[in-house]
């Protein structure tokens, strides 16, 4: 655990603090993300944690023990370090990079290289592109390097000061999914600073909201502070579709599901029409063995006495478990039935959600 | 200088034959003066920049006194060293490493200061000591500035060397075939002089820009550096 207690930063020169009184734990095994507007502070904080700020008062521990204790050098070989711009060492390979921690540590030649393969493959980084330079990989791949070198001597804390804020929306998305993929397997304990809201709601499983001058307006986990802002500064930082931030946050299994009007596919009419009175819809679900086949719209029953001889319509987009209440709303906007179906892993009829449901898993 | 005597050709081509040892021995002696001058001169310099680089103030006082040991002629400061320490090899290079300092020191500087400030920082956050830091990651990286500085060095001091010999000092290299031609009105001597000081300023010039392509095998591959 990373714990800051009462820590301030006056650069010379300046009298109004860059950081000032500025005191939170980052649990063990957490991604804490530092979100504010330039000048808060947020990279000053990170880069006092790897000393490459001393901070002018309070003190920062790491596993209980007070990072001034470790000279710095020491200190840093233990933390991972990322940045936008990443800094691979444009004179060594992409394989040299990578190993350039564990061996300042001293690790045997043997041992590095098994790792430097290991990462390669962790971050999804062909094994090819080891004797390559940086000069010759992309944005993206150059990020991924970035990765793999601040994991390479498996340090149990990572700094990433803005990694993903310089390439492009696509592959920041994907550099997104593969963080959160390393972070479930790595549990490492990382601090992120970044200047990105969605980003932030995206991986961080706890989030600091700061504002300029280093102050904390609110710290806790994101569908906490999207819940509930603790001030106007919180509220107008989090921007415009609060609401659907927090639905992005929120699974599918979470929200008790609606049945829905379901009905067998050799039943009567008389039988369905019962069965969408029932739940006052217009429409009904064709179930078969707790397979959903599609549904059937009131009107199309007109003169037939069985659903056997009427054409199925197929539900074009379903929901799993796992999927968000954002995607359940966008999927429930583009459905002529105005629902959205959930079906589970094994595609097996769950129930079906809509707006009023989905406004109920907001509810605290 | 080179006037076609009555009677006498351009070259007499007999004479290089005959005195192939002493074309030799002077050629030797000429490409053993430029490299203990250049590497005497390349590790002062080397020393003055790492100062520099860790005390910012004491690069203007550096840079000015190697400057103004830049601004004096060589030949003046040859006769102004001589009362010192005589007509020896030491009053040449004396002269001739004050000479290369203000190329090297600069061009050393340069190339360190021009180290993107990403690659320095991630540098510093992994954990290299700023020791480590210079030899495995700034050196390398200011690697083709530093050898454009020291062609510059090596070639000033091959055209510089016969300068010595004018003294009547007799560590000129081959300026001392050259001044031994313009004394006796003798062309040959001083044609081949000076052609084989040209042909030694090219070659190493070239050997030069051959190590640096060795050493720097990633400048050339890829377009742009990493930002």
């Amino acid at each position: 655990m990373i714990r800051l207690e009462h820590v301030s930063k006056t650069f010379p020169g300046t009298s109004a603090p860059a950081v000032g009184d500025l005191s939170l734990d980052v649990p063990e095994g957490q991604i804490a993300v530092f979100i504010g507007p330039s000048g808060c502070g947020k990279s000053t904080t990170l880069r006092m944690i790897n000393r490459l700020i001393d901070p002018t008062s309070g003190t920062i521990t790491v596993d209980g023990r007070n990072i001034m204790d470790t000279p710095p050098h020491e200190l840093r070989l233990g933390m991972g370090y990322v940045i936008q711009q990443v800094g691979l060492f444009p004179h060594r390979t992409i394989a040299q990079n990578i190993a350039t921690v564990p061996e300042l540590i001293g690790w045997p030649r043997a041992r590095i290289t098994e790792q430097v393969d290991r990462l390669m493959d962790l971050v999804g980084l062909d094994a090819e592109l080891g004797g390559r330079y940086p000069s010759e990989l992309s944005g993206g791949q150059q990020q991924r390097v970035g990765v793999a070198r601040a994991l390479a001597a498996d340090p149990p804390v990572l700094l990433m000061d803005e990694p993903f804020g310089a390439v492009d929306p696509i592959v920041r998305a994907r550099l997104q999914d593969e963080l959160i993929d390393l972070q479930r397997r790595l549990r490492k304990t990382i601090v992120f600073v970044t200047h990105d809201i969605d980003e932030a709601i995206r991986l961080g499983d706890q989030m600091a909201v700061l504002n300029v001058g280093g102050v904390v307006e609110q710290y806790g986990p994101p569908v906490e502070v999207l819940a509930r802002p603790a001030n106007r500064f919180v509220e107008e930082f989090l921007g415009a579709e609060r609401g659907l931030k927090r639905l992005s946050l929120i699974d599918v299994r979470s929200t008790e599901l609606d049945p829905g009007p379901v009905v067998a596919p050799d039943c009567t009419v008389t039988e369905a029409r019962r069965v969408m009175a029932e739940q006052a819809s217009d429409w009904v679900a064709v179930v078969a063995d707790g397979h959903l086949q599609g549904w059937i719209a009131d009107a199309s029953l007109d003169g037939q006495t069985s659903l056997t001889s009427i054409e199925v319509q197929p539900f074009l987009v379903t929901l799993r478990p796992d999927s968000t209440l954002r995607e359940a709303i966008d999927t429930l906007v583009g459905s002529p039935t105005r629902v959205a179906v959930v079906l589970d892993e094994q595609d097996r009829y769950q129930g079906v959600l809509d707006v009023g449901r989905i406004g109920g898993g907001l509810e605290p | 200088m080179i006037v076609a005597q009555a009677g006498q050709p351009l070259i007499r081509w007999p004479w290089i034959g005959d005195h192939l040892d002493l074309i030799l021995a002077a050629l030797v002696q000429h490409l053993v003066m430029t490299f203990i001058t250049v590497a005497i001169g390349f590790v002062l310099s080397m020393i003055l920049a790492v100062i520099a680089l860790r005390f910012r103030v004491s690069f203007t006082p550096i840079n000015a006194v190697t400057g103004v040991m830049y601004a004096i002629p060589s030949l003046a400061l040859f006769i102004l060293l001589t009362p010192i320490t005589g007509l020896t090899t030491l009053t040449a290079l004396i002269a001739l490493i004050s000479y290369t300092l203000q190329i090297l020191f600069r061009s050393i500087v340069a190339g360190i200061d021009g180290v993107p400030d990403a690659v320095v920082e991630s540098a510093r956050g992994m954990g290299f000591t700023p020791n480590r830091r210079l030899l495995r990651i700034e050196l390398p990286l200011a690697l083709p500035v530093i050898m454009s500085g020291l062609r510059i060095a090596t070639v000033t001091t091959v055209g510089l060397v016969p300068i010595a010999g004018l003294l009547g000092a007799d560590q000129g290299g081959l300026g001392q075939l050259i001044f031994d031609g313009l004394n006796r009105f003798f062309n040959t001597p001083l044609l081949v002089g000076a052609a084989l000081t040209v042909a030694l300023a090219v070659t190493l010039d070239l050997l030069l820009v051959a190590l640096q392509r060795a050493l720097t095998p990633w400048a050339r591959r890829g377009q742009a550096a990493t930002t």
